[in-house]
């Protein structure tokens, strides 16, 4: 296992696995009415967040404690150039005090990948500006196994705004890494540059209209659900809510065509959710909907992760 | 040192006497008084210092139509002392130092002060190039004309770092500036389509790395609408950093229509692709930024046939602390001066591209014409003031981002070993810098 954990792109199928397996004997702990394991007692990890995160944050530290280790959140909201310090300087600060994992949530793409770089602790990126969110993809992985079985050869549908997309980029490399076919649906607007070449040589499918990709060609097994940033609504990208909805929403009609094609399909949604835009009440709350499996994967998924960072190779629930 | 300096045996690159291209025919180079004295068959006047140029290339010194000092107000990155060691270091004479400072250089007064500065500092001629509009803030006109008329006898005028938007402003200053021949030199950039979070090349690297993309089109949109400015004016305009296939089409076009439009490349866009930026390292972040290979392509073509005009190093210095920064909030910008040279050397020279002596034309003559310096890039002749640079072109040196001159060390060369060398630069026939060291104030007066 690398020491590092800054892009989906980092593991293999086989490092993949182990994580999946691991969080599935976390998630039993979970169940337990005592969750905590001593497995990372003394370790110290630190929750560096430099964009405010609710859950992302919340399942590190759950998953943090559960595992004994010393877990501290320090948040730094703002750029550091505003307050005149490198981003090095800041971090290497936190890192003289001896800790064993950073946890790094920053609104910059890259910024974990160059904090790596810097300092002696194992880096975890929680999400990087509009980059990665390689622990996201790892908890959706998780939670599509769980229903799914294994997903070689089974079709991922991903919707919405490509383009500022973390949770796209990393889940499109871990459901490849995992044998998935994907396939993005967006407006022009909101698929990133060099998507073309991108996807060919990646091997996924790109389309701008849903309704084709949801009642053509391969069967969809999961539809996973972007998050519209509300700051995109007004920036031009497309020119209402309204007209977004009708495009590209997870509407009843569209759920209901969905499930007419393939009765098990999922709806998955790394929220926060905007209901009634790209998705509907219908659909988020539907028997299809798994969005709070992905927020219980989530934990054990973070307790495997930094199990599989610090710890050895001893059993890990035992 | 000697005021009577004897280069032996040289291989003459500049143009002649004629203004014809050298042949690099070996010659001895008499100097004396600042000018050349002689040139041919020369035994050395005993007072003389003699410089062995055996298999050395003799070239004008070159001149830099691109240079941040940082001085005034971030004299912790660069000064105008250490910017013209690393300029004298790098073989060129005469630098024009942008007017993106703090004050911003936008009065008269200000390029004054540059230019007394660069005199005191005395390893190069700091010519400044002025504001184009008050506080490059792109509203009003700065003092063009006071500019034009002071000591500093300002000629290139840049809001450099932001481009002249407002087409309207840009339409006037090219027409104010015609009285006094100065040239906009413009940073070509449509705010719009590349605003200040723009970061690196819109194109597949970007959109994999979720980084704000500046796609081409924000340059050769606004190079299109200054070079029909500059038509329906008749004003000059000059294109800094010029980084697309697209521009390098458009400023050919302009040229074959014969508007007043001159170009620069920077020899980081000749050499270094936006492929670089995969690791994140904030040291390849500039701007504009880093192109793909069909861009590079085009601009060693375009430079080549001199569609492209001059090479300028658009050397940015900047802090450490200013660079490491997550890559979208880190300072734009790498050095430039200690390097250019050897780079355009290694792209252009060894692959049979351009040959000495249109490196002359390129980095001397041209960039001199298009600044309107009098006595820089003139012919290798005599009674031709002694600004020289004489190059070792079968060195190579791995450069070490540590030894440079300037107080900077974001130099995207760090590790890379280059062709040809510095061996000496002679400012009106003193040697400023010797084998890649600018000479200290002592030593220039030992």
């Amino acid at each position: 296992m690398t020491r590092h954990l800054l892009s989906s792109a980092d593991l293999s199928r086989e490092e993949v696995e182990a994580i999946l397996d691991t969080a599935t004997e976390m998630h039993d702990v979970q169940r337990r009415q005592v969750k905590k394991l001593p497995t990372l007692r003394g370790r110290t990890v630190i929750n560096f967040f430099f964009e405010d995160s609710t859950r992302t944050r919340s399942s590190f530290e759950i998953a943090g404690k559960w595992m004994s280790a010393d877990t501290i959140n320090l948040s730094a909201k703002g750029s550091s150039t505003s307050k005149g310090e490198s981003l090095r300087d800041t971090v290497q600060t936190i890192n003289a005090m001896a800790v064993d994992a950073l946890v790094i949530r920053h609104n910059a793409s890259g910024a974990c990948q160059q904090v790596a770089q810097w300092v002696d602790a194992s880096v975890i990126n929680a999400g990087d500006g509009t980059h990665e969110h390689p622990t996201q993809a790892l908890l959706d992985a998780y939670t599509l196994r769980s229903h799914l079985g294994d997903l070689d050869g089974r079709h991922v549908v991903i919707v919405g705004d490509l383009t500022h997309s973390r949770v796209f980029r990393s889940n499109v490399i871990t459901l490849k890494t995992l044998g998935a076919h994907v396939t993005v649906v967006a407006p022009p607007t909101l698929m990133p540059s060099g998507i073309a070449d991108w996807s060919k040589a990646d091997g996924f499918a790109t389309a701008w209209d849903l309704d084709e990709v949801l009642a053509t060609g391969d069967v969809p097994d999961a539809v996973m659900m972007l998050r519209v940033q509300r700051e995109r609504m007004s920036g031009g990208f497309f020119p209402t809510p309204r007209e977004y909805t009708v495009g590209y929403g997870l509407t009843r009609p569209r759920l209901t065509a969905l499930l007419a094609r393939n009765p098990l399909a999922l709806v998955l949604h790394p929220g926060p959710m905007n209901r009634g835009l790209e998705i509907s009440a219908d659909a988020a709350d539907s028997a299809a909907s798994v969005v709070l499996d992905q927020v219980s994967a989530g934990v054990a998924v973070r307790m495997s992760v930094l199990y599989h960072l610090l710890a050895g190779s001893e059993g890990a629930a035992a | 040192m000697s005021d009577v300096l004897l280069i032996r045996g040289a291989e003459l690159w500049g143009p002649g006497p004629d203004g014809m291209p050298g042949t690099g025919a070996r010659a001895d180079v008499l100097v004396r008084d600042g000018v050349v004295a002689e040139i041919g068959a020369v035994s050395a006047p005993k007072d003389a210092e003699v410089v062995d140029a055996d298999g050395l290339v003799l070239l004008p010194g070159l001149v830099d139509l691109h240079t941040h000092l940082r001085e005034p107000g971030r004299e912790d990155a660069e000064t105008v002392s250490t910017g013209s060691a690393a300029a004298a270091a790098g073989g060129f004479t005469a630098v024009l130092a942008m007017a993106n400072t703090s004050p911003v250089t936008d009065t008269g007064e200000a390029a004054e002060r540059i230019l007394d500065l660069g005199t005191a500092a005395g390893l190069a001629d700091v010519v400044p190039v002025g504001a184009v509009t008050k506080g490059l803030a792109g509203e009003e006109l700065a003092e063009l004309g006071l500019m034009a008329r002071s000591r500093a006898r300002v000629r290139v005028f840049s809001d450099d770092g932001r481009c002249v938007q407002d087409a309207r402003v840009m339409r006037r200053a090219l027409e104010y500036l015609r009285p006094f021949d100065g040239v906009v030199s413009q940073h070509a950039q449509d705010a719009n389509l590349a605003g200040p979070q723009a970061c690196c090349h819109e194109g597949e690297i970007s959109g994999r790395l979720g980084l704000p993309g500046w796609p081409g089109v924000a340059e050769s949109s606004i190079v299109a609408r200054d070079v029909m400015l500059a038509e329906h004016t008749g004003g000059r305009v000059h294109v800094a950093h010029v980084s697309t296939a697209a521009s390098v089409d458009v400023i050919r076009w302009a040229k074959a229509r014969g508007i007043r439009v001159t170009a620069e490349v920077t020899p980081h866009h000749l050499a270094l692709g936006t492929e670089l930026v995969t690791g994140y390292d904030p040291v390849y972040k500039v701007n504009p930024p880093l192109r793909p290979s069909e861009d590079r392509t085009a601009l060693v073509e375009a430079l080549a046939d001199g569609t492209i005009d001059a090479v300028a190093t658009d050397h940015a210095p900047h802090a450490r602390h200013d660079k490491e920064h997550a890559f979208a909030d880190a300072a734009f910008g790498m050095l430039g001066l200690e390097t250019a040279l050897s780079v355009v050397a290694d792209v252009m020279v060894q692959p049979g591209r351009l040959t000495w002596s249109e490196v002359a034309t390129r980095m001397s003559v041209a960039p001199a014409r298009i600044a309107r310096l009098a006595s820089h890039g003139r012919p290798v002749a005599v009674g031709e003031p002694a600004n020289l640079v004489l190059v070792d072109p079968a060195a190579r040196t791995t450069v070490d981002a540590a030894a440079s001159q300037s107080l900077s060390r974001n130099n995207p060369w760090h590790g890379r070993t280059l062709p040809a060398a510095v061996v000496a630069t002679v400012l009106r026939g003193r040697v400023t810098a010797r084998d890649g060291r600018a000479l200290t104030a002592e030593e220039a007066l030992a």
